[in-house]
């Protein structure tokens, strides 16, 4: 732009601006005057007015001569790039800074693909476009301004990172100070947004012009949604939003390619497959394998070609835990008789496959025995960085196939497939019918585990889950909560065999990712007609109970039953064990861990939010009729919430 | 993806159900009453669960019992990840009551008599 022009397009923050300069031109020193008046005309030396007197007199000025509205904005041309991306939601708390793009989500695309889904914080933006991608398998992007909304989102963007989750954050951000309102808008600018976040998301970019934005728009999509998966940032500079398209202006929106994810050299992959074949007693470990439905039907194919175990950590819904080669519950006990263990997209390989004691003397121990070979498959080799320590201890395998274990799986079964001689087939029979022995086994404990405690109040976890369970079984269901905290019931006494059945967990352990991730989720699901539920952590709902109110707002089907102990017990542990280590206040672990005095009623809070609430209950005899309650009313398309007292695990 | 505090069935199950190897002796006698005071309140309950029941955080605990020698060794001495409960902050008597407490509990429904159970 010549100056001629800039000094014709007197736009909305260019006129602010001039009635700032000339406030603050009273008030400049000399140096910096005479430092003005070297590059620009002389100007008659009038004694300046004030501030509030020269934007008072310079905006009837410019309310006459500047234009005050224009055409299609650059808002409405990013909007145009994420329509082609095919986003369905943006997920945001309102923000000045993105003012212009959220005004082009609404009015220029419609308020559709991508629709503006409220949030009250960004942390749970970031939450839910978390739990939307682990379902839908793609991302969702995020709103927030370029400060204190991206503060408040990093926990959640440390949270996806971890996961291997593709979240698409849009932050809005003036880049030109000449720009820039005075007061606030200087606050909440940033003159490198994405390094808050640059540690724990795989891409960023701060266009400087529109057809940068298209393309880093698009690039930012492809590198998100490429294995390893992970969050990438924008920066939409507020005036690239804001301001008007010329007319002549054009602009090209590159395709999305194709992208193929990486799989692993074949050389490894017939080796791998080689030591499988060849193996006594291999072990298949999994953990954020299956990316997609297409990854659990791999995953069952190639165990049952060999009548290996698999044991699934959990990470995504890898293997159906009703298969008689799950072996889940077994998982110490195989690794310590492997020869062969294979991991797919392990968090933690050396965890695994080692003992660890947290005693005043911190040992560790190989559960492996001697010359067991290790083999990982995983995308992550990929991308590793160095500041955060997600990357966990350092992994002593054999054979280290970097690609994504997903896409190598195919190939790794067609070489299994080569390899297997009719007497393998006869030794791997047998191998069968133990595992399956072995798993009716675990199945028929977990039912006799799930007595014990049956009748007590508060709840147990396992009575909670059974309860849930014949609630939903009939239904094509989706949990989008960890399972952990319950000890695990779903996996042990549940039906699940799909893989949006289960999501696994936050990645990053940050508390806080519940709510706003089952939220998202269905969000997700609401589409497919799924019944959505979660077993809602009472600690981490209080991080940011707005998830509710967002529910409710968008009328997105869940039901949230509480897990409520009353307390962030994983620290009441943690505490416990401080003491007793200590010899001392063996009874203080719940100061500062227990949620009590007062209790929180989480049927009224839910309620104050538009949420149907019921609870708490106690009785565990009140359970399921008040889960068919609520389960009645989520089928009609709206959010409830029983709030269980529970027992600890 | 690990589960914190997470005790290591296989390892636990040796060291607590193991109780073949401890000799049997009738344990003092206690009050279960208190016993299950100090089962909340000294954090058994953190793990075990308010009626022993067990879970990913920590084994069952009956009912029945474990030996009673088996049962103040884990406690005194634990292997694995149990928390260990010296006899300077839990005296001999309160494990005594503890003790009482996990024999009192009553045995759970049979699981055919658990109608949910047989619906999974």
């Amino acid at each position: 732009m010549s100056k001629g022009e800039r000094a014709k397009s007197v736009g909305r923050r260019n006129f602010l601006k001039g009635a700032a300069l000339a406030g603050a031109a009273g008030l400049a020193p000399p140096l910096a005057s005479k430092a003005r008046a070297a590059d620009t005309p002389p100007k008659p030396v009038t004694p300046l007015p004030n501030a509030q007197t020269a934007q008072a007199e310079a905006g009837a000025a410019a309310h006459a001569a500047a234009p005050l509205t224009g055409g299609k904005s650059g808002g409405d041309l990013m909007v145009d790039v994420f329509k082609q991306l095919k986003f369905e939601y943006f997920f945001s708390n309102p923000g000045s800074s993105f003012r212009g793009l959220q005004d082009s989500v609404i009015d220029y695309g419609g308020n559709k693909d991508p629709e503006f889904i409220m949030c009250c914080h960004e942390e749970s933006s970031v939450g839910m476009a978390h739990g939307y991608a682990k379902i839908e398998g793609r991302p969702a992007g995020v709103l927030a301004h370029g400060t204190v909304g991206l503060q408040h989102a990093s926990m959640g963007v440390y949270n996806a990172f971890c996961d291997r989750v593709p979240v698409y954050i849009v932050i809005g951000n003036g880049i030109d100070a000449t720009k820039r309102r005075p007061g606030v808008e200087w606050i909440h600018t940033v003159q490198d947004a994405a390094s808050m976040v640059r540690d724990y998301t795989k891409w960023d970019d701060q266009p400087g012009s529109l057809q940068h934005f298209v393309e880093s728009a698009v690039r930012a999509y492809k590198i998100a949604t490429t294995p390893p998966y992970e969050p990438v940032l924008l920066v939409a500079d507020s005036e690239l939003q804001e301001n008007p398209i010329k007319p002549d202006e054009t602009f090209y929106i590159p395709k999305l390619p194709n992208t193929v994810p990486p799989q692993g050299d074949s050389a490894a992959v017939a080796e791998c497959a080689r030591m499988l074949v060849a193996a006594e007693n291999p072990v298949i470990l999994a953990d954020r394998c299956a990316r997609t439905p297409k990854g659990v039907a791999l995953l069952v194919e190639l165990a049952e070609l060999l009548q290996a175990p698999v044991v699934d950590q959990g990470g995504r819904m890898n293997f159906p835990n009703r298969h008689p080669l799950n072996q889940s519950g077994r998982a110490r006990g195989l690794v310590s008789q492997a020869d062969v263990i294979v991991g797919l997209e392990l968090t933690d390989f050396w965890g695994a496959t080692h003992g660890y004691r947290d005693q005043l003397e911190r040992t560790s121990w190989p559960d492996t025995k001697q010359g067991a070979k290790l083999v990982s498959i995983s995308s992550v080799d990929l991308f590793t960085r160095s500041n955060y320590q997600d990357f966990e201890r350092f992994e002593d395998v054999d054979l280290a196939i970097t690609g994504d274990a997903e896409a190598t799986l195919p190939a790794l079964i067609e070489a299994v497939k080569r390899q297997i001689t009719a007497d393998h087939k006869s030794a791997y029979e047998g191998r069968g019918k133990k595992m399956a022995a072995a798993h009716k086994g675990l199945f028929e404990r977990a039912k006799m585990d799930a007595t014990y405690g049956w009748d007590a109040s508060p709840i147990s976890t396992a009575r909670l889950c059974a309860e849930l369970w014949a609630v939903i079984k009939d239904d094509d269901w989706s949990l989008v909560s960890p399972t952990g905290s319950v000890s695990n019931w779903p996996q042990r006494l549940w039906n699940m065999d799909k893989h949006h059945q289960f999501i696994g967990g936050p990645g990053g352990y940050g508390v806080g990712y519940g709510l706003p991730a089952a939220t998202g989720a269905a969000v997700a699901n609401k589409k497919h007609g799924r019944l959505t539920v979660s077993i809602q952590n009472d600690g981490d709902l209080m991080y940011a109970p707005g998830a509710l109110w967002t529910q409710a707002h968008h009328k997105i089907p869940i039901l949230s039953v509480m897990h409520n102990n009353r307390a962030y017990h994983q620290e009441v542990m943690h505490l416990q064990r401080m003491a007793n280590r200590h010899n001392r206040g063996i009874d203080t672990a719940r100061i500062g861990t227990a949620i009590v005095n007062p209790e929180i009623d989480f049927a009224k809070l839910a309620q104050s939010m538009g949420v149907h609430g019921e609870g708490p209950i106690t009785d565990p005899k009140d359970l399921g009729p008040a889960l068919q309650r609520a389960a009645a009313i989520v089928k009609r398309g709206e959010p409830a919430l029983v709030d269980v007292v529970t027992q600890p695990r | 993806m690990r589960t914190f505090l997470c005790i290591p069935a296989a390892a636990l199950a040796l060291t607590v159900f193991s109780s073949g190897a401890w000799a049997q002796s009738a344990a003092p006698a206690g009050d279960a009453a208190h016993g299950q005071q100090l089962f909340a309140a000294d954090g058994c309950y953190q793990c075990h669960g308010y009626v022993g029941q067990g879970g990913n955080a920590g084994l069952r605990l009956g009912p029945p019992p474990i030996a009673y020698e088996a049962f103040t060794e884990q406690l005194r001495h634990p292997r694995a990840e149990m928390p260990p409960y010296e006899a300077k902050i839990l005296p001999d008597k309160d494990a005594a009551d503890i003790y009482a407490y996990l024999q009192s509990l009553p045995k759970p429904p049979a699981v055919k008599d658990v109608p949910l159970l047989n619906n999974l």
